[in-house]
């Protein structure tokens, strides 16, 4: 039964990985930027989520009609400052200006909140639990992170699919030049983007803090964990990237369950096997990472 | 250097002068010559005052080097070269606590790295751009944990070094002085030979656009991985000279992700791709590192802020700038061609 259990608790844990993931996963298939500070800005959600929930004396979830749009504008503003210059110096630049901006996040948050844990305020849904037979207790804050994730990688395909703004995204990401010529304008879409990726990594950032706690420099390791899961999944695909998280999440739990110390080591082992076997992602048809294809959907 | 002298080469029935070296090329390679001799003999006029400090800049020097090699060069910006730098370090440890000479024990470690980077770069380099440099740092973080789960290294508490046990405090300094600034020019000179050579053309096509560089013969897989198996080996070196300083390896600080920060950081303001530009990058760092000192967290937002600066308004940082303004070209990599007169 421990084994059941830690195997809910890993397919839970994927679902917070593939809620960070899917940002750095739009980012790149839109517009082929891999944002290396993505980790950082889920932190500087959660940071922001401390803010806000102190100041007004109420649990974080309360604070994120502010936090969101707050999170939305900042990925509008670095966009424009920054990711849209960048993407003009060619391939080279976006890599190295997002990892500057990186360590200029952490070691700003370690200026203003110094390097000590801190927790966010989840209120009685941080406490709550329902029970699966007599054995399984399944925490109801893991559950919401797991359908909220789900829940946000289903709007964002419908937005994908569905939407006007959808078909321009999709056309912009298949050929930029093209989608200038008939008529697209690509930099307020790629705003918007840059907007959804941040807002989703602010409200990811918010689950890191409600279920663990977080430090200034937590950023480097929700990076790499969205990063594994995005490609055990195969880039380009946000639905692979769910089942990629949960991959990563079974392993750790699973792992620990024998010996905690192993549990991370694990997890980048497997990323490295399936980096090995099939570079394309598990989950993939017929393209490979190589290529790296930006299809999305 | 009598293949570096300028040709004419008939074209289009005008003649047009290639050439790659010049004047201020013999005068820089001169005045860095009689630069080494001097920085060699800081220990017999210096002492340990000046030693240290050097040794510090002479680790910064190799680091940004080795670093554009494969970021300004080749276009692989990896930023898990603490790998290396901490397998370095280890590897000095396992050879010195064997009764190896720390020394050759230096050459040892380098070697160690670069036969480890050579699986890892078959894997890592199966993805490209900043997904490759994500997997780097995944490589990074296994070899800490590896290293922190091994009782035989001392697991996190980590391991003191023998080191130089056998010989003087003083003379013991002079040799890691010496031992540093031998990687350092080591370092320098070999990329600047190894760019000079086809391959450098090679690397920056694939720098530049590995898809047009592969359509045109240019072996890009083994291009990557060479200037990744000489980068690592350089990285073990750097490590090695690490443990032989600090006289104590752990996880935690060898393994640091702020090596790979300071490479990044010297390049990007010194001058990515070019040969003089790293070693500015490494004058300006640590003249940062002196300034900022009481700063504490600041020194490395306003250092950061100055590298995210340099790629967006100065691509080639503060060297490019020089050079455009004035022309200047101390180590020439490419050709430059004049039109007919």
């Amino acid at each position: 039964m421990t084994w059941l259990n830690a195997v809910i608790q890993g397919l839970l844990l994927g679902g917070q990985y593939a809620l960070i993931a899917c940002g750095l996963s739009l980012a790149f298939g839109v517009m082929r930027i891999v944002n290396l500070a993505h980790g950082d800005l889920a932190i500087c959600g959660a940071y922001l989520g401390l803010v806000l929930s102190t100041a007004l004396g109420v649990p974080v979830w309360v604070t994120l009609p502010l936090l969101l749009p707050a999170a939305f504008c900042a990925g509008l503003a670095l966009q424009a400052l920054l990711f849209g210059r960048a993407l003009q110096h060619g391939a080279l630049a976006p890599v190295l200006v997002t990892f500057g901006l990186s360590v200029m996040i952490e070691n700003l948050l370690q200026v203003a909140a110094t390097s000590d844990p801190r927790g966010l305020n989840g209120g009685t849904l941080a406490l709550a639990s329902f029970r699966i037979g007599s054995r399984i207790t399944v925490s109801w804050l893991f559950m919401t992170a797991f359908l909220t994730a789900c829940a946000v990688l289903s709007c964002l395909q419908l937005l994908l699919s569905r939407t006007a703004w959808g078909r321009k995204v999709r056309a912009t990401a298949d050929d930029v030049d093209t989608a200038r010529l008939v008529g697209i304008r690509v930099r307020p879409l790629f705003a918007t983007v840059a907007g959804i990726a941040v807002a989703t990594a602010a409200l990811a950032g918010v689950f890191i803090g409600t279920i663990g706690t977080f430090d200034p420099f937590a950023g480097a390791n929700s990076l790499i964990f969205a990063f594994e899961a995005v490609v055990i999944g195969g880039i380009g695909s946000l639905w692979g990237t769910l089942v990629g998280g949960m991959a990563l999440g079974v392993t750790q739990v699973v792992v620990g369950q024998v010996n905690e110390a192993y549990s991370v080591l694990a997890v980048h082992l497997l990323f490295l096997a399936v980096l090995a076997v099939r570079p394309a992602g598990l989950f993939t048809g017929h393209q490979t990472a190589r290529e790296a294809p930006g299809a999305l959907g | 250097m009598s293949r570096a002298r300028g040709s004419d080469v008939k074209q289009a029935g005008a003649p047009v002068a290639v050439s790659r070296w010049n004047h201020a090329a013999s005068a820089a390679v001169a005045s860095s010559a009689v630069a080494v001799v001097i920085l060699a003999l800081v220990p017999y006029f210096a002492g340990g005052p000046a030693e240290q400090p050097l040794i510090t800049l002479l680790t910064f020097v190799a680091m940004a080097s080795l670093w554009n090699l494969l970021a300004g060069f080749s276009g692989l910006t990896s930023f898990g070269q603490h790998a290396y730098i901490g397998l370095g370090a280890y590897a000095l440890y396992l050879l010195a606590s064997h009764g190896v000479n720390p020394l050759p024990g230096i050459l040892l470690a380098a070697a160690v790295a670069a036969v480890i980077s050579l699986p890892v770069s078959a894997l890592v380099l199966r993805l490209s751009g900043g997904y490759f440099a994500i997997a780097t740092l995944v490589v990074a973080s296994v070899f800490q944990i590896a290293a922190t789960l091994s009782p035989s290294v001392g697991g996190t508490t980590g391991v003191s070094v023998p080191g130089l046990a056998g010989y003087g405090p003083v003379l013991r300094e002079a040799l890691i002085y010496w031992a540093t600034l031998a990687v350092a020019v080591a370092s320098v000179a070999g990329v600047y030979l190894l760019v000079r050579r086809t391959f450098g053309l090679d690397a920056r096509a694939v720098g530049s656009d590995p898809v047009a560089a592969a359509s045109l013969g240019v072996r890009v897989g083994r291009i990557r991985r060479v200037a990744y198996l000489v980068a690592a080996g350089g990285a073990g070196a750097v490590g090695a000279l690490i443990a032989m300083q600090t006289l104590y390896v752990e996880p935690t600080s060898v393994f640091n992700v702020q090596y790979s920060v300071y490479m990044l950081f010297m390049v990007l303001i010194g001058g990515i791709g070019t040969i003089e530009g790293p070693v500015i990058g490494a004058l300006v760092l640590f003249g940062l590192q002196e300034a900022l000192s009481s700063y504490g967290a600041w020194y490395l937002v306003i250092v950061g802020g100055l590298a995210v600066a340099a790629t967006l308004a100065a691509s080639h940082g503060l060297w490019g700038l020089a050079s455009d303004r004035f022309g200047w070209s101390l180590f020439p990599v490419g050709y430059r061609v004049r039109g007919p007169r």
